[in-house]
């Protein structure tokens, strides 16, 4: 029973350390340099393998099925589930045994190019006639000491979803979307004030330190300051704008305009709610505004800030890249060079209506349908937008239990006055 | 037909005989055959991977860029010195000892409920054990959607289930106690049926009360049941994890963080260091050692 346990978690240790004494030998060296087969890299008929996790499989999917129709290579795709995404690459990583390309939330690219897991792909990616174009804060999240390594796989923007059934009984404005943090709790109060037992003003993760990152940070920049400096070993959170984020969220909270749950809420079921029509306004993944359509009228903005302005989002998602250990590393390109093709971006991402990752290829024809996704697009290219660098990302940030998830319940939950000193904590993880 | 068998019989003799002079002569060998294959388990499953975690634990390991040396002793440091070490300490024993007490009362009870033959005990004993076939992850996500606001029935209670420290502790251990107390009261079963009906009758002609034949009957004679309860219970407790994964993730607040979460935590969700959670998994090891050992002591002390 449950005595097993350690002798399990002793076994894993065991094939870890075997894996590890395996691999070292490594296969970089032999593998052939990846730009050496021009900007399309080589189809030849190989058999690539691709790991991503679980959040993505619908992009994922639709991106392979896509690339195996057109092409002779063909990518045989893994999804791993989200929490064991990391554990899975770390024990792949040190026994040689990682795919071709893998795919890797883009707040942990940092780390994972400092470990040194993927190819060098300065010189390809150079030779990409857009090379400019390719979203920035992902190319930029996958620069080490000036070579670039991973380049964008899918994008997760976080934007405001408002419920716009629930704006007209409230007697809100149901075309027009919060456009600065007072605005975003009014409304929520507005809904909050329908008395319904079942609806709430808004929700969010309140046990969930990735969530919070995701909504949080683009209100923090949309306010025109930053979140972390140093390169992301110093963290500024407990500054002027963080503080008004806190503030509008513990009003919230005081005034019951939360539905009920959020404290508890691990990130597991955060953006269930408001798809049951139970929820007025939140900021959310927009990834999901295909899924959430379905159930509500929704309408979609970008993350205010304090003053009025262009808004920002948290430009999350996922990196790819080619693995230490491949040794097709031209094949692998030649999917990669197609993932930020027109082809892929548009007739693949646009048509199901995700975000495409090139600023050149906003206003496709899928995209301009629907005025919500043009929104999406140019959130993502709005100079407030970003996406966070740092090395000890999820340490600080997404594990469970980080110093950020302390910090966002004492400003929402418990003692305010505690901020400095969470704040110190967080620096102290980010700074190790 | 008869004289065949009788010629069977003749010939088998020898080879009975046979077999007693070779088993004399290898006792020792015999003994070890059937020994290997549990002590190459042993050796394949926990000897060599408890050496390679030692190694880890002394080394400078990092889940994605391996072995980078030896480091001994920072990594045992560095773990104790963790903000977390402490209250994870802190609440693995008290969570240890909240189940154990609340299960095993619990399981006795159960037991003696059902010992005796009426109608209702074979449905009884089935419902107490039911629990036990499930998954214990299976088990934390059926809780988990009975604990959480969007999907609870229990809502009208009006109960916060895992927003509290104090809370989440209960609800999992109402999980624990759920799932393992018909485990228990099966275990607790066979003992009280190993009693002898005599020493009862003895008991009642000497005019005892039910709870002295409790107290001084059934108990004792249970000693040893108990004891492998306790430390089967015990044990399990001190290893908790999935339980808490799913349930709560160590909140709120760090405030359910298991000492085998804080090993995860340590290996996987952030920090990657692997030398640091081996580190801790032979703190553990050593402490469970000497738990055990205490138990052991403890029991031949009593018995004898």
């Amino acid at each position: 029973m449950r005595h097993n346990r350690l002798s399990r978690a002793i076994l894993a240790g065991l094939l870890m350390t075997t894996m590890a004494a395996c691999g070292d030998g490594g296969a970089q060296g032999t593998a052939a340099p990846p730009a050496g087969a021009g900007v399309e890299g080589v189809d030849d008929g190989s058999k690539l393998t691709l790991w991503t996790r679980a959040p993505l499989e619908s992009q994922a999917k639709a991106l392979v099925e896509a690339y195996n129709a057109t092409h002779k290579n063909q990518v045989e795709l893994t999804i791993v589930p989200n929490d064991d995404y990391v554990a899975k690459v770390g024990a792949a990583a040190g026994s040689g045994d990682l795919p071709d390309l893998f795919a890797a939330d883009i707040v942990y690219v940092p780390n994972w190019t400092k470990s040194g897991l993927f190819h060098d792909l300065t010189e390809s990616i150079g030779q990409l006639s857009y090379a400019d174009e390719i979203n920035q804060g992902h190319v930029r999240a996958g620069t080490y000491e000036g070579r670039k390594y991973v380049l964008p796989f899918v994008l997760d923007l976080s934007v405001i979803f408002w419920n716009k059934a629930l704006y007209r009984e409230a007697g809100l404005d149901p075309e027009k979307g919060p456009a600065t943090l007072d605005e975003f709790k009014e409304h929520a109060l507005a809904v909050q004030k329908l008395g319904r037992t079942d609806v709430h003003g808004t929700y969010f993760g309140g046990n969930c330190g990735g969530c919070n990152v995701f909504t949080w940070f683009p209100m923090i920049w949309a306010s025109g300051a930053e979140v972390m400096a140093d390169d992301g070993g110093k963290s500024l959170l407990d500054g002027a704008a963080a503080q008004k984020v806190y503030r509008t969220w513990r009003d919230l909270r005081a005034a019951g305009a939360i539905a009920p749950g959020a404290k508890d809420e691990t990130g597991a079921t955060w953006v269930a709610a408001f798809q049951e029509g139970k929820v007025g306004v939140m900021p959310y993944p927009a990834t999901l505004l295909q899924t959430a359509a379905k159930t509500v009228d929704v309408g979609v903005t970008a993350i205010p800030g304090a003053s009025a302005g262009t808004g920002s989002t948290f430009v999350g998602g996922d990196g790819i890249g080619i693995s230490k250990d491949s040794e097709l590393t031209q094949q692998a390109w030649n999917f990669l060079s197609w993932l930020t093709s027109e082809a892929a971006q548009v007739e693949v991402l646009a048509k199901n209506d995700s975000s495409v990752a090139r600023t050149d290829l906003v206003d496709n024809r899928y995209a301009v349908e629907d005025p919500r996704v043009v929104t999406i697009n140019k959130t993502a290219a709005a100079p407030q937008s970003r996406t966070p660098v740092a090395v000890n990302f999820q340490q600080a940030f997404n594990a469970p239990g980080s110093p950020w998830v302390t910090l966002l319940r004492n400003q929402v939950y418990g003692d305010a006055s505690s901020l400095a000193t969470d704040n110190e904590a967080l620096t102290s993880v980010l700074a190790q | 037909m008869t004289t065949s068998l009788t010629g069977t019989e003749e010939r088998r003799a020898p080879a009975v005989h046979r077999e007693v002079v070779r088993k004399r002569r290898g006792p020792r060998l015999t003994g070890w055959a059937y020994a290997a294959p549990t002590a190459l388990f042993v050796l394949i499953f926990f000897v060599v991977p408890t050496v390679l975690v030692a190694r880890m634990s002394v080394s400078d390991w990092n889940l994605f860029a391996g072995d980078r040396g030896y480091n001994a002793p920072e990594n045992f440091t560095a773990a104790v010195q963790n903000r977390l070490f402490w209250p994870a300490v802190g609440f693995t024993v008290k969570y240890t000892l909240v189940t154990t007490v609340i299960l095993l009362v619990l399981a006795l009870g159960l037991a003696l409920l059902v010992q005796e033959s009426s109608r209702w005990s074979g449905f009884l004993r089935t419902a107490f054990l039911v629990p036990s076939a499930l998954g214990l992850a299976s088990a934390s996500l059926l809780f988990y959607a009975l604990y959480s606001p969007q999907s609870s029935p229990l809502g009208f209670l009006g109960i916060s289930f895992l927003g509290t420290p104090a809370g989440a502790l209960w609800s999992t251990v109402v999980l624990i106690v759920w799932r393992f107390a018909g485990f228990y009261m099966l275990l607790l079963l066979v003992g009280l049926q190993g009693i002898s009906g005599d020493v009862y009758e003895a008991a009642r002609l000497d005019g005892a009360t039910r709870w002295q034949t409790f107290r001084y009957v059934t108990l004792p004679l249970l000693r040893s049941s108990l004891a492998l309860c306790t430390i089967l219970c015990v044990t399990g407790s001190m290893l908790a994890f999935d339980q808490f994964y799913l349930l709560t993730k160590g909140g709120p607040d760090n405030s359910t963080i298991t000492i085998v979460q804080l090993v995860y935590n340590l290996a996987f969700q952030g920090a990657n260091d692997l030398g640091r959670a081996a580190a801790l998994s032979i703190l553990i090891l050593g402490a469970l050692l000497v738990v055990n050992l205490v138990q052991f002591r403890g029991l031949r002390g009593r018995e004898n």
